[in-house]
């Protein structure tokens, strides 16, 4: 993150302004007009009907799914939900839409104002929001196959969207990153989308102003697009910021126009287009009546929504004692949650809990890729024989270094851990007589270093509780170990 | 030819909305265009004159909420009949003059 902020650039004399657009592809079985499937890819033009290809007579019919998924997003985001909203048409020609405009909402969206409290920097950054709506995806132009011509695939056509507009309460690359983390996090806490950026199921377009730093009045803004990961919204809106006050201090102005980001080149590039590009023409949709919201439906919604990410955030904190960072990392995805709360639900030592699901499992899940499922449900060993293991550990019977091989060992085979150690002879020898009997023998082994430890060198303590340690084979119990060799070497 | 002495629509605004529509107009069928255009909306401003401050506005004559269906899908693939009717095709792809960003 800090190099992105150091070519941020703005400086001291020019601050940065940042409103995002989301547009998060909604996880519905059918698209948000029709009964195609909504899915993701498939040969060209298999999820397709005389609806979504916009032939004459058709008419389109609302998906409710849309509308409950549009209600989760806007109440996990605090937005009033509008009990009135409309359909619009916006019209352009391009042949991503067969028919010549996207059904989409402009006046009276289903869901307005709102904000998302963001985690930047070790505070809260509250981002305020504009809206919500919904609106139906478009289809995939292939440019390059051919020399004149162009090829259409409407699979996507039709998919249900809904945009997410900020108000321009960002002032960096790293806050807008931050936002962008947060959103996607409620989005798949919701299961309204699975936010992937690099499918385009979760894509950001960035509203990018400069101003002269500690001035109220707004810049001329740049739409920046076509940025498919985190790092290069971060980046495109870094490079944007510097190219604009660059753009200022040589005494320029900085133009109203949409940018695209080019990730090989990293640099944003003005798409040229004529002035009439953005007259959609926005009217209400001859084809669908004003959208109706009851209070009755709402509240549905509202009981069927799970534990935001936040108040999951502030619970693990306040309840179960965990460091901020912890609970951010362990809340940043439901399953990881859940799966960390089966845990502590096995056995009750949250941080010990924690310090295993943050460390031991979620490197084996970044290692075997099972984070690329939208819900985990394949975790390298269960909750409960995890906590089982936290358990051993905290009864005396295990040593934290034997735990690391009996987690190996249940990474291996899936055994409960208790077996594991029964199986394996693993337990720890609390038995004082026997621990003695083997410091006894590492320091008739080792008769120099007693008597440098003795000359004052304190160090050697840790040579001979190693010692020690290998005698028994790891399982003497370090707490006794250490006791019982500062007894006798005194 | 009109009984409005004040132009609604110019020739101008004629020529920039056929080109967002795509219409190719030659010069008399601007004119005309310009016309019938004109005549409508001296019309909507009679419309105007109607008192409806007691009348919410709506774009729908109709009083009815949206229909909605479940979320159920309904379609079978069936590419080849929807591609029947193409201009042009390539495989399964619709095939369109290049598009010029």
């Amino acid at each position: 993150m800090s190099a992105v902020d150091r070519s941020a650039g703005a400086g001291a004399t020019y601050e940065a302004v940042i409103g995002l657009e989301v547009h998060a592809e909604l996880l519905t079985a059918s698209k948000i007009f029709c009964g195609c499937p909504a899915i993701f890819g498939g040969a060209p033009n298999q999820h397709t009907c005389p609806v979504c290809l916009g032939m004459p007579g058709v008419l389109p019919v609302l998906n409710r799914r849309v509308v409950e998924f549009a209600i989760r997003a806007g109440l996990a985001a605090h937005c009033t939900i509008a009990p009135y909203s409309r359909w619009a048409r916006k019209n352009y020609f391009y042949p991503d839409l067969a028919k010549g405009y996207q059904i989409s909402q402009y006046e009276l969206p289903i869901c307005a104002g709102g904000w998302l409290d963001v985690p930047v920097d070790g505070t809260t950054k509250r981002v305020r929001l504009t809206r919500i709506h919904m609106e139906e995806d478009t289809g995939k132009n292939i440019h390059d196959a051919h020399g004149s011509e162009s090829l259409v695939d409407f699979n996507r056509c039709g998919v249900p969207l809904l945009e997410i507009v900020s108000e321009p309460d960002l002032s960096s690359p790293a806050e807008a990153g931050a936002y962008l983390r947060a959103l996607r996090t409620l989005v798949r806490y919701l299961g309204i989308c699975d936010g992937n950026m690099e499918e385009g199921s979760f894509r950001c377009d960035a509203n990018v102003s400069v101003r002269p730093r500690g001035t109220i009045a707004l810049g001329v803004k740049a739409e920046v697009k076509n940025m498919n990961s985190f790092r290069s919204v971060e980046k495109a809106i870094a490079y944007e910021i510097a190219r604009q006050a660059r753009v200022l201090e040589e005494g320029g102005r900085v133009v109203q126009e949409t940018r695209l980001w080019d990730a090989d080149r990293e640099e944003t590039r003005s798409m040229r287009s004529k002035e009439s590009a953005h007259d959609y023409r926005y009217f209400p949709d001859p084809d669908l009546p004003p959208l109706l919201v009851s209070h009755e439906l709402v509240a549905e919604v509202g009981r069927s929504m799970p534990e935001l990410p936040d108040a999951r955030r502030t619970r693990f904190v306040a309840s179960l004692n965990l460091p901020e960072y912890d609970a951010e990392v362990l809340t940043s995805r439901r399953d990881l949650a859940d799966y960390f709360e089966a845990v502590v639900a096995a056995h009750p030592n949250a941080k010990a809990a924690s310090n295993w699901v943050m460390g031991d499992v979620l490197r084996l899940v970044k290692e075997r890729k099972l984070d690329d499922a939208l819900v985990i449900t394949e975790w390298p060993v269960a909750a409960a024989h995890l906590g089982e293991l936290i358990a051993l550990i905290d009864e005396g019977a295990i040593s934290g270094k034997i735990a690391k091989t009996v987690f190996e060992e249940m990474v291996a085979t899936g055994e409960a851990p208790r077996a594991i150690v029964a199986a394996r002879g693993l337990t720890q020898v609390s038995d004082e007589g026997a621990i003695a009997a083997a410091i006894d023998g590492v320091l008739a082994a080792h008769p120099d270093k007693v008597a440098d430890f003795r000359a004052g060198k304190d160090k050697l303590l840790g040579f001979f509780v190693g010692q020690v340690m290998k005698a028994t084979a790891g399982k003497a119990n370090p707490t006794l170990v250490n006791r019982l060799l500062v007894e006798k070497l005194r | 030819m009109l009984d409005s002495p004040v132009v609604k629509i110019t020739r101008d605004e004629i020529r920039h909305v056929a080109l967002l529509a795509r219409l190719a107009l030659d010069p008399a069928e601007e004119e005309a265009m310009t016309a019938t255009l004109d005549a409508i909306l001296t019309y909507m401003e009679k419309l105007a004159e109607l008192d409806t401050s007691a009348v919410e506005p709506t774009a729908h004559i109709l009083d009815l909420p949206t229909p909605w269906r479940d979320d159920v899908v309904t379609n079978a693939p069936d590419a080849d009949r929807l591609l029947a009717n193409a201009p042009a095709r390539d495989g399964d792809f619709f095939r369109v003059p290049k598009i010029i960003e």
